[in-house]
């Protein structure tokens, strides 16, 4: 059974922090595959379309008739552990300073043979449950799990360094402003995190939600504006080295595209806390972040982006906002890939219209804070890379992966409804 | 239905040379595989410019090929080629360059091997091996070799029901022979308490189940009996080989090779039975490997080779000799070299060229190899049967 | 000697000092606030372009940002619509000699202790000019309430009725602007009304009666307690913008000792 983590004692300054080092991040174009997949937890694998043929790994032919038509599906990801072992020693230093590293061969029920982590609640020779999850390379690897859930399997060493998990974690919230970060922390904090630091733009002007934030455990109200890069610096030299997972939850939004408004004020509002926000925070915790991601127990371990889905395509109503938000949603993947050598995550949480003041015109069905937060502290338990939170946020993913011009063309009806 | 397979009459293997091997070495693979050529020619007393054929199997030429090679190393052969085939590559290219001597595509054609060991050169020839294994094993551990033969390893224990004592004997046996071997990279005797309690690399995975990677070539000639008769040069000669690749795909994990295919062809070319064969060379980076040979070369049936270690005497003097030169257990593994070990002791034994590691009355060897762990598997298995021809 | 160099004379030797009224721009000072479906009053912000680093190895400078109407700041006649069609209603219109001027300061800060929404009355004024002399014409007048000496929340004194802050009546301004003739009027709060003077009639009464009839505006000014009631030069340039509504400044007060 799972040995659970304690909590992590108080560094010790004369030790050196661990230089964050990856498992090996090089795949063929053909595995990006299940990177995909393993970005927002799904288990899927290649289906040849003519014989049907499950193939493993990933390939660009099948290996049964030939066909190169081998779509990604969604798998049943149940299987018998054929066989494992337990390294000892790598010529790898990220498993080398990780070892032992259990690991396994699955007979996958849908027929391949699957290399793969084993978790260390999985009895020999037992059957499984193939989870496909982010490596810290930011590559989709898949891990054995026990059939039937085991008491504080979070906490297997495996699992653990392939997920974000908040447990023992010290987290940053950007806005406490917004009206969702009162139901944010308080989930964060029945996660497990130990601190929970709290963002307050412009201390000079009330917060009612002040003492909502101040009464849940561990938070810590901060002063903190997203738009001020004097603020966003301090802040990180305050606290920087002990943020482990930042969500920057600062929202700009009003209503309108460039046409109804007339003018680039609200717009510029919206760049500067939407895009411009992330990227000063990106600039003064990133790198602290970046140092302290082989830290223990209490290592920085992600960063969330909570995003509109109007990222994906722009939402008429909305229009100025919506494209913050996709110049934010660009930026993220830039930061994906300055943070990937340190095994940082960016998790972007897409979210349909929040019942809020500035989408109070919109029909249900609304996000509601605690969706959001239950969506956040499940995608960091899995270590995701996307999250689509809410129905609108769902369907439109789905839409746009059907087709994205059909889906611009459903957004932009041009005000015939 | 296949054709029936042409014999290999007529065709002479000529002077093994082994370049002793070096745990790390500051020269490069080119160095290497010169070195055991210069040798095997000189042992012909040929010159470069009498080769018309040219074979190479390497992992560390990169960037270059046996193409480069001709240029670097002033040949210019008509008829060139080169084996990826990793631990499998000495038998075939044994096959290849029979058929071209038997063709007439080339007279003298020589098979060289070689390898160079850097410090860290194993872990950079590790991390671009195959496409499946940087998509699909390296990512899990990354033990390497030693990870995905301690899963077969696992699944053979659990299903035969072999022991680590069973591959400690193979272990420990081929330590004896290469005391015997003064190019040896293992110079201690090594005892089954030893082996037994040794460091865990990857369970069931210990130290001495793992080949040393170090630096070192193997060499041989192919021509005619003729011509080996003429030049007055001891030989063997190619009785049967056989070679397959990516058998049993549907097996879920792999506990036979290639071998099962092709087996009984093998012994009806040789016309000869297991029985006949005096020693026996297995490509053995890990000791169940060579269980496996032993089962699927037909000495015992299936899962029963820990029995037949138990009750055999795998030494030179025993009465199974097996690995007589030590082995890439004990005498290291030279990268593609490990591929051409056992067919070049096996032709110095057969030829009685073996000095010190000398079987009596070896007249009919077996090799056998086993090449490239793929993903999960390895993918190419080869064997031969080769007998001492008259000097 | 002359006029100037008795003056700068005098200057040197602290016979006339130099009173600096303006608040440090700062990104956290408050700025106003409107309901937020109007738009709404940059902040100040500052953008570091080069540190004598590799992005400018010999120099450090930033870019900037804010409103016109940002930190302590000057509303020139055009800031309101009572004021649009006043004549050379821009900042970069008003007259240059506008710009340097005798001004007064009106003391409310008793008064704005007790009552944080504390109005200047015509009764005030008249009882100070009781005791100081009448307005001079085309002076600067300052009400002073030792607001800027406020910290964070309590400067804007947000509620959830609106900020409360004390500023003139429609009646003050009337007074002041029609029989007075003053030159602007002055505050140390975020706007020259009161925190409540959406409620006035008309609305915003320093801004309207103030603008419409062509007299400048000076808010968020500080020291005021440093001058003397009468007696004082105040120096308030605005930035030349064209066609500007207002500007961030520094104002400074020659006082006499």
């Amino acid at each position: 059974m799972t040995t659970p983590l304690t909590p992590p004692p108080k560094k010790n300054p004369l030790k050196r922090s661990l230089t964050p080092t990856s498992p090996p991040g090089v795949r063929s174009r053909a595995t990006l595959g299940l990177t995909a997949a393993a970005a927002e937890g799904r288990f899927m694998l290649q289906t040849c379309a003519e014989c049907s043929t499950v193939q493993y790994p990933p390939r660009d032919a099948c290996c049964e008739c030939l066909s190169v038509d081998l779509p990604w599906n969604d798998i049943s990801p149940t299987g018998t552990l054929l066989a494992e072992s337990t390294v000892r020693t790598s010529t790898n230093l990220y498993f080398r300073e990780r070892a032992p590293w259990r690991l396994g061969s699955v007979h996958l029920d849908a027929g391949p043979t699957i290399i793969c982590h084993v978790h260390g609640d999985v009895a020999p020779k037992s059957r499984v449950i193939l989870s496909n999850r982010l490596d810290r390379s930011g590559q989709g690897v898949m891990i054995a799990l026990p059939e039937q859930r085991t008491p504080d399997m979070e906490d297997d060493p495996e699992l653990r360094a392939m997920s974000s998990d908040p447990k023992h974690r010290r987290v940053l919230i950007t806005d406490a402003r917004n009206p969702n970060a009162p139901t944010l922390a308080r989930a964060l904090h029945d996660a497990g995190a130990t601190m929970i630091f709290v963002g307050e733009s412009e201390t000079w002007l009330p917060n009612p939600q002040r003492d909502a934030l101040s009464a849940i455990p561990g938070v810590e109200i901060m002063a903190l504006d997203v738009t001020n890069t004097t603020s966003v610096k301090e802040l990180a030299g305050e606290i920087g080295g002990k943020v482990d997972i930042l969500i920057n939850n600062a929202r700009f939004v009003r209503p309108g595209g460039a046409m109804a408004r007339g003018d680039v004020a609200f717009a510029q509002n919206e760049m500067d806390v939407n895009y411009f926000g992330l990227m000063r925070l990106a600039q003064a915790f990133g790198p602290g972040m970046c140092a302290r991601t082989a830290d223990g127990v209490n290592s920085a371990v992600a960063w969330i982006n909570i995003l509109s889905a109007y990222a994906l395509v722009n939402s008429a109503d909305y229009g100025c906002f919506s494209a913050s938000n996709a110049a934010a949603f660009s930026l993220s993947q830039n930061l994906r890939n300055d943070f990937r050598a340190a095994g940082l995550r960016v998790m972007n949480v897409f979210v349909g219209p929040t019942e809020d003041d500035w989408h109070q015109e919109l029909p249900p069905p609304k996000v509601l804070p605690p969706t959001l937060a239950r969506s956040v502290v499940q995608g960091l338990r899995h270590g995701l890379e996307d999250v689509y939170c809410g129905d609108v946020a769902k369907d439109m993913i789905e839409r746009f992966r059907a087709g994205p011009k059909i889906l611009e063309r459903e957004m932009t009806t041009g005000g015939q409804g | 239905m296949n054709r029936p397979r042409q014999s290999y009459e007529g065709v002479a293997l000529v002077t093994p040379v082994s370049t002793p091997y070096q745990r790390y070495s500051i020269e490069t693979a080119h160095w290497w595989i010169a070195k055991a050529l210069k040798g095997s020619l000189d042992a012909a007393g040929l010159k470069p410019a009498d080769l018309d054929g040219f074979s190479v199997a390497s992992f560390t030429l990169f960037p270059d090929t046996a193409v480069g090679l001709t240029q670097h190393l002033g040949l210019s052969p008509r008829w060139l080629d080169h084996i990826p085939m990793g631990g499998a590559s000495g038998v075939i290219a044994l096959r290849k360059a029979a058929r071209a001597v038997q063709s007439g595509d080339a007279d003298i054609v020589a098979c060289v091997s070689g390898d160079t060991n850097h410090i860290d050169s194993f872990r950079a020839l590790l991390s671009s091996f195959s496409r499946f294994a940087m998509d699909a094993s390296y990512p899990y551990g990354f033990g390497g070799p030693n990870a995905n033969f301690a899963l077969l390893t696992d699944r053979y224990m659990h299903e035969y029901g072999a022991t680590r004592e069973d591959f400690g004997r193979i272990a420990v046996a081929q330590r004896e022979n290469a005391l015997k071997n003064p190019n040896a990279l293992m110079k201690k005797p090594l005892t089954l308490e030893q082996y037994i309690s040794a460091r865990p690399i990857a369970d069931p995975i210990a130290l001495f189940d793992c080949v040393m990677p170090c630096a070192g070539s193997e060499a041989f000639l192919v021509m005619t009996v003729e011509e080996a008769q003429k030049r007055g040069l001891p030989y063997a000669t190619i009785e049967g080989a056989i070679e397959r690749h990516n058998a049993h795909a549907s097996d879920l994990i792999q506990l036979r090779g290639g071998w099962t295919v092709d087996i009984d062809e093998l012994y009806e070319q040789a016309q000869c039975a297991p029985t006949d064969i005096d020693l026996l060379q297995t490509y053995d980076d890990y000791p169940v490997i060579s269980m496996m040979q032993i089962e699927d070369l037909g000495f015992c049936p299936k899962g029963e080779a820990a029995e037949f270690v138990r009750t055999h005497d795998l030494t030179i003097s025993g009465d199974f000799p097996h690995n007589t030169s030590g082995g890439q257990l004990s005498a290291g593994q030279a990268g593609a070299a490990g591929g051409f070990i056992g067919l070049v002791e096996a032709i110095r034994q057969v030829t009685n060229q073996a000095g010190s590691t000398q079987v009596a009355n070896a007249n009919r060897a077996m090799v056998s190899g086993f090449g490239m762990i793929n993903y999960d598997r390895g993918v190419c298995s080869s064997a031969a049967i080769l007998k001492g021809g008259a000097a | 000697m002359s006029t100037l160099t008795d003056l700068t004379l005098r200057m040197a030797s602290g016979e006339v000092e130099v009173v600096d009224l303006t608040h440090t721009l700062d990104p956290d000072f408050p700025v106003i606030i409107l309901p937020p479906e109007f738009g709404q009053c940059a902040r100040f912000r500052m953008e570091e372009i080069s540190a004598y680093d590799h992005r400018g190895p010999a120099w450090k400078w930033h870019n900037i940002s804010m409103s016109e109407h940002t930190g302590t700041h000057f509303d020139a006649p055009s800031h309101w619509i009572s004021g649009r069609d006043v004549p050379n209603g821009a900042v970069d219109e008003i007259p240059t000699e506008q710009l340097i001027g005798p001004v007064v300061v009106i003391d409310c800060s008793e008064g704005t202790t007790e009552d944080e929404d504390f109005e200047l009355t015509p009764a005030l004024i008249e009882a100070w000019e009781a005791e100081h002399g009448r307005i001079p014409a085309n002076s600067w007048v300052l009400m002073r309430t030792d607001w800027s000496k406020r910290r964070g929340a309590a400067y804007l004194n947000m509620r959830e009725d609106g900020p409360h802050s004390p500023g003139p009546t429609p009646e003050a301004m009337r007074l002041l602007v029609e029989e007075r003739d003053i030159r602007g009027f002055g505050t140390e709060t975020v706007g020259t009304d009161a925190g409540q003077g959406a409620h006035y009639t008309p609305p915003y009464p320093a801004h309207y009666i103030l603008h419409g009839a062509g007299k400048l505006g000076l808010q968020c000014l500080a020291n005021l307690d440093k001058l003397p009631p009468t007696g004082a030069v105040l120096i308030a340039p605005p930035l030349k913008i064209r066609n500007g509504t207002g500007s961030p400044l520094r104002v400074l007060a020659l006082v006499e000792k």
